[in-house]
Parts: structure tokens; C-alpha cells; sequence
């Protein structure tokens, strides 16, 4: 199978030298969908970020390649990198109410990256975001391309930014924790929003959460981060039947999934945490070797 | 208590209003002082010397509010005050709003080694009293409408720099100014593009209180002698010399020292009114 993108062994640490990520691989394959689930903190964010080139100042790449397409991404020089992202990878954030600049108007958010990406002409651009709009079945687009994000509410903004996101008909979405902020009762259709236009458009898809519940209905493989280590790597059957790594079966015995419909949920048990972070630990004794 | 959408917007349109109305008197006084000031303001009459405002017994007719020592008439004395008040407030204020916002944004948005020869040089600036400051500057430069203007410029661009540059590095924190960057703007496009519209607000906000102030130290400069030569009239040169005179003519003290005060207080509340009307999250 081949992946769209491919990170191999990054390495991220604070520039103060305190490791976030500790030789994250991961795959994720055209057209399909994958899982990055751990606790918050874990770093899930952070590749993400590492990824579309958008890392917070104080984090840097100590290591590690990132390809996307087939192209090593730190091989191009600044500008061409943010142009080859741009075009082929776009995020769904997890807060819609930063997401979008407070002061513009809906419409030439969506047409922006149109514009920017595919050099469109902007009457072209705006008739797109209105069928995009439609797409993700906002009512009435026409006037939300015209309102401001704080006249909207979050459900709406996500739409709006699910639909921002396919625009420039990118392979590769990463949804950041795309529900976390919002109401639970727009959380399933957002969700199911998400799979859909994934579906239709033929991307493949980084799905990060801490919900193995969602994981098992979205995905077809996924990964389990841990302390910024990648502890299992799996498909999603396999790891729903026979976790290999304890910590991953702790967490799905903490979980309310197929395998454990109604039945009691046991906590993580503290020794399985500390013998993770031990695991973890080890690891980074190994790389300082 | 005060439910922040109800009860204090609505006076917030009236201030505005009330501000921004006191202040086209004052610039539609600037422009025609020629001609709708009564009398020259720097016509001296010592036979008309402190005559009181006109509701007072002995006025003399055509002088509403009195005159000062000299038999100038203080109307049209505050009148053409307000040619050089405005012209100090909107001069003085923008320069002074140009250089702190441009450094306080470039600081906060960028931040890594721009904002650390900038802050350094803030805090430094700081350090100096900001009067002793402009006096001696004014010592050296001499007297004059210029030196004014840089003086207020070099003692306020730090008050932006530090309130802008604090909003830029908040806002650079979003998640729109990432996304900004993914579809492609360089840096500098999406600090101009993303990151200017959303600070805009403060900007302004910032900008008319600044102005306020430069008519105040323009006035403090007056006051002890250090504005514009003392035959054009200036608000703070006619408070200085109404203040000689006070038991026996408090009108030539007070009046400007009223006009100084609206003015002051206008400018600031304008600034506040402004914030609200343009801030798309509060209006
Ligand atoms: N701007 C930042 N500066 C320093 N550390 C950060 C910053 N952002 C995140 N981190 C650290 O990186 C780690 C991973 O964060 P993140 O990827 O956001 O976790 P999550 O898995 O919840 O998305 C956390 O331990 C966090 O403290
Ligand atoms: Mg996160």
C-alpha cells in the first residue's frame, strides 16, 4: 500500500530540549482513514502541526523526514514547502472559534485559499465556497458567506471550516480533535460529516482523538501515542480483537467500544502507566546513547 | 449590577456621540476662528482689561466671555487655541501611533530577535521621566511647533509599541493566522492581512486617547513656557497666565481650562465608542 503522507522517526523537542515527540512513524494511505488516539498531552497536536508546517515557536524538529505525496517536505526550500502543504494537505482544527479571523467575513475565508492555492479568479472562487457551502448543508449560503464567524455558532463554524478545509480538493486532511469543543449534539453530525466528505472527495484522512469509540467506527488503521511515543501501530480490527501493547488494551478496556458494549469500565491501572512511562524513559536513554 | 450587552452599551452611543459632536465644534472652530471669533485675539485694550463673562454685571458688550488682563477677548482667544490644540493632537497623535503600533506589531508577531531588540529598547526608553524627558528635548531643539511634536512623539510611542505588540502575539496564537500560512501568505502578508484588522481596534482606541494627551502636554508645555512663542494663543498659556489673575478674574483661568478638559475627556471617550463600534466580537 502506499502512503500519502509517511513521517519517519521524527523527533520534536522544546527548544529548551525537554523531548515532545520521541521517533514518531506513521502512515497514513490514499483514500483512507487513520486513527491517532492518546491522552491529551500525548502530542497528537503536534504532528499534526509538524506536518502542515505550522509548529509553535518554542518546538523544533531535532530529526526525522516528513513526506508527503512522495516529496520529502524538508527537502524544498520555505516557500515552496508552504505552497506544496497548501495544495495537498489542509486541517480541520479542533477550535472552531479560533479558527477563523473575528474580523472577515465568512466568504473570503473560503475563497482564500482558492485564490492563494489554485490562483483562481475570485468570481469563480466565490460561486465554489457557495457549492461548498451547500455541500456541508449549511442553509442559506449566500448569507453566511456575507456574516461575520461570531454571528454563527460553533456547529455552524466547524461546517464552515470542513468545508474551507476540502476546498482547494487537497489528499490529505488532518481533523485535529474535530468535535472536542462542540456541543454533543452536533458531535455525531459533524462526524458523520466528516466521513462523508471523505468518502466523496477520495482524501485520505488523519483522524486524531482520545475517543477509541469514534476510532473504531471511522477508521481503517490507527496508531496509539503515549508520552509522544508511538506505542502500537495497527489495523483496526486486529487492535480492537488483540491489542498487543498493555496500555492500548487498558485503554480499551476504559472504553465503551463494540467489544465492550455495556460492561463496567476498569480505569487505566497506575502499574501500566508506570510501566509505559518506563518503556518511554528507556527509549529516550537509547537515544541519547 | 451591569449586564455587560444591555446596560452599558447604550450609553457607551451616547458618549459617542456626545464626544464626536464637541469635537467637529471644536475642528469647525479651528478652520473659520477668522471668521466667527468677534474680535482678534491678540488685540490688546487696557481700558478693557478683566471685564467679566456677559451674564455677569459690568461685561462689556461683544466680549461673551470676558477678557484677561490685557483686554484680550478670551473667546476668541480659546478659538484660535484650537488651531494649534488639533493640529498638536492629530500631528503628534497619528506619528506617535505610526511608530509605536508598526514596532509594536512587527515585535509581537514576529517576536524571536525583532521583538527582543525592540522590548529591550521599550524598557529602556521607559526608564527615562517621560516630562524631564520632553523638556530637556525641547531645551535642546528650542521652543517651536515641531519640537512639540517630536517631544510628545519620543516620550508616548512606547505606550503603543507595549499594548499593540501584546494584542499582535495574542492573536498570532490562533489558529486562523496557522491556517493564513498553510494556504500559502508569507509572513508578512498575514501580518498585515490577519493579524493588522483584528488589532485595528485597539489601534484607534489607542490613537484619540493619545490625542487627548498631546493636547495635554502640549498645554503642560504652555504652561511653563516651553510651546509656541506666547503671542499666538494656546489653551495652556492662557490657563498659565488666567492662573496669575484668579481672585480677581477666575474666567480668564476657568474657561480654558473647561474647553482643555472636554476636549481631553471627548477624545478619550471617542476612543472608547470607536473600539466598540469597530470590534466585530462586541458590536
Ligand atoms: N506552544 C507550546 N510551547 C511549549 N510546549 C508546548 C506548546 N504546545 C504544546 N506543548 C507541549 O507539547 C505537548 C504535546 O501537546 P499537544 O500535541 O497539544 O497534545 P495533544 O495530544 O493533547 O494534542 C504537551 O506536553 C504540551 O505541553
Ligand atoms: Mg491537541
Amino acid at each position: 500500500m502506499n502512503s500519502f503522507l509517511e513521517v519517519r522517526n521524527l523527533n520534536l523537542s522544546l527548544k529548551a530540549g525537554m523531548p515532545i515527540l520521541r521517533s514518531v512513524s506513521l502512515n497514513v494511505a490514499a483514500g483512507q482513514v487513520h486513527g491517532l488516539v492518546g491522552e491529551s498531552g500525548a502530542g497528537k497536536s503536534m504532528i499534526g502541526k509538524a506536518v502542515l508546517g505550522t509548529l509553535p515557536r518554542a518546538l523544533q524538529v531535532t530529526s526525522g523526514e516528513i513526506w508527503l505525496d512522495g516529496v520529502n517536505l524538508n527537502s524544498l526550500p520555505t516557500a515552496e514547502r508552504r505552497k506544496t502543504i497548501g495544495a495537498k494537505a489542509a486541517l480541520i482544527p479542533q477550535d472552531p472559534l479560533t479558527a477563523l479571523n473575528p474580523s472577515k467575513r465568512i466568504g473570503p475565508q473560503i475563497t482564500r485559499r482558492l485564490v492563494d492555492i489554485l490562483g483562481w479568479q475570485k468570481s469563480d472562487a466565490e460561486a465554489r465556497a457557495v457549492e461548498l457551502l451547500h455541500e456541508v448543508h449549511i442553509p442559506d449560503p449566500a448569507r453566511v458567506m456575507k456574516s461575520y464567524p461570531h454571528e454563527l455558532s460553533g456547529g455552524m463554524r466547524q461546517r464552515i471550516l470542513i468545508a474551507s478545509a476540502f476546498a482547494a480538493e487537497p489528499k490529505l486532511i488532518i481533523a485535529d480533535e474535530p468535535t472536542t469543543a462542540l456541543d454533543v449534539t452536533v458531535q455525531k453530525q459533524i462526524l458523520r460529516l466528516i466521513a462523508e466528505m471523505q468518502q466523496r472527495h477520495d482524501t485520505a484522512l488523519l483522524f486524531v482523538t482520545h475517543d477509541l469509540g469514534v476510532v473504531s467506527k471511522t477508521c481503517d488503521t490507527l496508531s496509539v501515542l503515549y508520552a509522544g511515543k508511538v506505542i502500537e501501530e495497527a489495523r483496526m480490527r486486529r487492535f480492537f480483537t488483540r491489542p498487543i501493547h498493555p496500555y492500548s488494551a487498558a485503554l480499551l478496556k476504559a472504553t465503551p467500544t463494540y467489544t465492550n458494549p455495556r460492561g463496567s469500565l476498569t480505569p487505566v491501572p497506575q502499574s501500566v502507566i508506570d510501566a509505559t512511562e518506563r518503556e518511554v524513559r528507556e527509549h529516550d536513554m537509547r537515544a541519547s546513547r | 449590577m451591569r449586564d455587560a450587552r444591555g446596560d452599558v452599551t447604550r450609553p457607551i452611543g451616547a458618549r459617542l456621540w456626545l464626544s464626536g459632536a464637541w469635537l467637529a465644534l471644536l475642528v469647525l472652530a479651528a478652520l473659520c476662528a477668522p471668521l466667527i471669533a468677534p474680535k482678534d485675539p491678540l488685540m490688546q485694550d487696557l481700558f478693557l482689561g478683566r471685564m467679566p463673562p456677559f451674564w455677569v454685571t459690568g461685561a462689556e458688550p461683544g466680549y461673551l466671555l470676558g477678557t484677561d488682563s490685557l483686554g484680550r477677548d478670551v473667546l476668541s482667544r480659546i478659538l484660535y487655541g484650537a488651531r494649534l490644540a488639533l493640529i498638536v493632537a492629530l500631528v503628534a497623535g497619528s506619528l506617535t501611533c505610526f511608530i509605536g503600533a508598526t514596532l509594536g506589531l512587527i515585535a509581537g508577531y514576529y517576536r524571536g530577535w525583532p521583538d527582543r531588540i525592540i522590548s529591550r529598547f521599550v524598557d529602556i526608553w521607559m526608564a527615562f521621566p517621560p516630562v524631564l524627558f520632553a523638556i530637556l528635548l525641547i531645551a535642546v531643539m528650542g521652543p517651536g511647533l515641531v519640537s512639540i511634536i517630536i517631544a510628545i512623539v519620543v516620550i508616548d510611542w512606547t505606550r503603543f509599541a507595549r499594548v499593540i505588540r501584546a494584542e499582535a502575539m495574542s492573536q498570532g496564537a490562533m489558529d486562523y493566522v496557522a491556517s493564513a500560512q498553510v494556504a500559502g501568505r508569507t509572513r508578512f502578508g498575514t501580518m498585515l492581512t490577519e493579524i493588522l484588522p483584528n488589532v485595528l481596534p485597539t489601534i484607534v482606541a489607542l490613537l484619540t486617547l493619545e490625542m487627548g494627551i498631546a493636547v495635554i502636554i502640549e498645554a503642560i508645555l504652555s504652561f511653563v513656557n516651553l510651546s509656541i512663542s506666547t503671542d499666538s494663543p494656546t489653551w495652556g498659556g492662557m490657563i498659565a497666565e488666567g492662573r496669575t489673575s484668579v481672585h480677581q478674574a477666575w474666567w480668564v483661568l476657568v474657561f480654558p481650562l473647561i474647553t482643555l478638559f472636554l476636549t481631553v475627556l471627548s477624545f478619550s471617550q471617542l476612543g472608547e465608542g470607536l473600539k466598540d463600534r469597530f470590534d466585530p466580537v462586541l458590536r
